[in-house]
């Protein structure tokens, strides 16, 4: 019986659409310990939110399958749980944060009402408990308590996410899973929103899946990152791994293209192509069209990961000793 | 800590916020609706016909006034005795009016009720399933949209035999398929939206989601609809009493006071006027609060 609390085993996510089958998740693992925070980074494309889906099996099931793979939540497969017991999961021990505030509440309840709702669900209570249950949760994230009555539109954008915040801990998940949740706030209010779930994490001891484009985000709030593209992790390991010895090109892409306040240059780094469509993946590896370092073995081989050092694990022929390892340059310090 | 000074900040906010009085989604629709003058015009004749109809054993009484001949007094016109004047039996129009009122109202409320609650189940199944059910359940919807009202009406009251009961039936089952249709289209937009995600992500069960989420939030077109449709209702039965299909006689609604009125329109024309002029006024006042609560229910509409 392992430590993990969360461990994905190959896992394989298709939707099946007229325009041909979307490969979203591509055989990817990873795992997580109670408490540990993991950074799931990628472009926009690359799988991340089917995979927060996959693992609170909310995927639309008339497109979207699970073709293959494990969801191991304290030893039980989730993938083999029946609706009703996933129900019983859902807002209970596995939590989800949707990427956009403004549309996650619904309009004609109180934010009391919304967060009494899932302690009701979930919590064997009298209706009045859970009123001030979630009263507190509202003080616990920041907002004043007597405004539990108040509806969604008398919030702002920050506070909106906070409400959401409160509706997801309430009855203290072991995972929390946050699709980009500070992706539509400004920055002085994504400072407040990320102390207030680190403060929160700390004081829970819940362990999270943060889902983010920013790799500032993962400095600031994640123990370990996984960094994804045309789904499928290319490189995983603690901080220190990627920030300081990033091995995969697209990682490095990822690290260069974020200018550098100190230079004045004129023109931004970007990695040059785009994501591939995932009905048409390339052969080999899928990155090859896009890598600076490309070889012609690149497009006719696909790589296996190949574990670097404890935890760093990284998915690259360079590194399977079948090509010349790139010259990669080194990166920001981990702030 | 930052975010200590962030709450303290917004607690200032908030104190300044409670001085306006809670302001639900309610609350904000009726002050849109109270500026719209015609449709609080037609507010405040609803409510003069619902008190009417509401105390009209209070205005006169059922059995000596309403019902009871007089044939000494008939097609007299309006006078200080009868406001509005007598009918060919001697019956005092007025009377008869308040209480045709009440039959009026029921059936128009009853009719809409019922089709709002049958179609909107019915909708709110076929939009959230989707697929098969879906497509039966509005196929069956459509053969009753293909067959006209009125025959439908007529057909079932044939059938039943001629009451209020059936005449709320009929009038029911051929409303029951447009509520369908709203409600579906109602459900399909919001289903998609990221609360009712959420809200599966919390564990919510289809029957609560749907109860509690969904159909709170697709009201609005079925409030407008179902004003309207009222008005459509008393209408109807108006139309069917008309030609003896509806309410029967010595009964009195306005329909069937319109008809028997026909014959005297020469030289008694308050007895067929007066009740038209009702009919003509509930369904403009009718329209006119639809017509408000369509623009302040809008969303869009931002004011």
């Amino acid at each position: 019986m392992s430590d993990k609390l969360l461990e994905i085993k190959n896992l394989t996510i298709n939707y099946t659409t007229e325009d041909g089958v979307v490969n979203a998740v591509n055989g990817i693992d990873f795992d997580l310990k109670e408490g540990e925070t993991l950074g799931l980074v990628g472009e926009t494309g690359a799988g991340k939110t089917t995979t927060a889906l996959g693992i609170m099996r909310l995927v639309p099931n008339p497109p979207g399958k699970v073709i293959s793979g494990e969801i191991l939540f304290e030893g039980k497969d989730l993938l083999k749980e029946s609706e009703d017991d996933m129900r019983a999961i859902r807002g209970n021990f596995v939590s989800m944060i949707f990427q956009d505030p403004m549309t996650s509440l619904n309009p004609v309840m109180t934010v009391g009402e919304q967060i009494a709702e899932v302690i009701e669900l979930h919590q064997n209570v009298t209706k009045s408990e859970a009123w001030e249950k979630a009263k507190e949760m509202l003080e616990l994230v920041g907002i004043p308590g007597p405004r539990v009555v108040d509806y969604p539109h008398q919030f702002s954008g920050g506070m909106k996410q906070r409400v959401i915040i409160a509706i997801s801990l309430a009855c203290n998940p072991k995972l929390l899973i946050a699709d980009e949740p500070t992706t539509a706030l400004d920055v002085t209010i994504q400072a407040q929103v990320l102390d207030l779930m680190n403060e929160l994490k700390e004081k829970f001891k819940t362990a999270m899946v943060m889902i983010t484009h920013d790799l500032g985000v993962v400095a600031q709030v994640c123990d370990k990152v996984a960094i994804m593209y045309a789904g499928e992790i290319v490189e995983s390991g603690n901080l220190v791994d990627i920030y300081e010895n990033t091995s995969h090109p697209y990682t490095h892409g990822l690290f260069g293209s974020i200018p550098n306040l100190d230079e004045d240059i004129e023109r931004l780094n970007p990695i040059k192509g785009l994501m591939p469509d995932p009905t048409n993946l390339p052969t080999g590896c899928k990155f090859h069209p896009r890598c600076p370092h490309a070889q012609a073995l690149c497009k006719e081989k696909a790589p296996v990961t190949t574990t670097l050092n404890s935890g760093h694990r990284v998915k690259c022929l360079a590194y399977e000793g079948l090509i010349k390892a790139p010259a990669l340059t080194g990166n920001k310090e981990v702030g | 800590m930052s975010m200590a000074a962030s709450v303290k900040v917004e607690d200032k906010q908030v104190e300044t916020n409670r001085e306006s009085k809670k302001r639900s989604q309610w609350a904000e629709i009726w002050r849109r609706l109270k500026k719209n003058k015609m449709a609080m015009f037609g507010l405040a004749i609803i409510s003069i016909i619902v008190l009417s109809a509401v105390f009209a054993d209070f205005i006169a009484d059922y059995d000596t006034v309403v019902i009871k001949q007089n044939l000494g007094d008939r097609l007299q016109g309006p006078s200080a005795k009868y406001w509005l004047g007598t009918d060919e039996f001697g019956r005092d129009i007025f009377a008869r009016m308040v209480h045709g009122a009440r039959v009026s109202l029921k059936v128009g409320i009853l009719a809409v009720g019922i089709a709002v609650v049958i179609g909107g189940s019915l909708g709110s199944i076929a939009g959230y399933y989707g697929g098969k059910l879906d497509n039966i359940i509005m196929r069956i919807m459509d053969v009753f949209l293909a067959v006209p009202s009125i025959l439908l009406a007529i057909a079932i009251v044939s059938a039943l035999g001629p009451s209020l009961t059936n005449l709320m039936l009929a009038i029911s089952i051929s409303s029951v398929p447009s509520y369908a249709r709203i409600v579906r289209s109602s459900v399909l937009s919001i289903k998609d939206q990221e609360f009712i995600e959420a809200a599966k992500a919390i564990g919510a069960s289809d029957k609560r989601i749907i109860l509690r989420h969904i159909i709170p939030n697709s009201l609005a077109p079925v409030i407008v609809q179902g004003t309207l449709g009222v008005a459509g209702a008393i209408l109807s039965t108006a139309g069917l009493s008309f030609i003896g299909m509806g309410i029967q006689p010595p009964a009195p609604e306005w329909g069937s006071m319109l008809s028997g009125g026909r014959q005297y329109l020469r030289y008694a024309w308050h007895v067929t006027t007066f009740p038209g002029l009702a009919i003509m006024i509930t369904i403009l006042a009718l329209n006119l609060l639809g017509d408000g609560l369509r623009d302040a229910l809008d969303p869009r509409l931002k004011q």
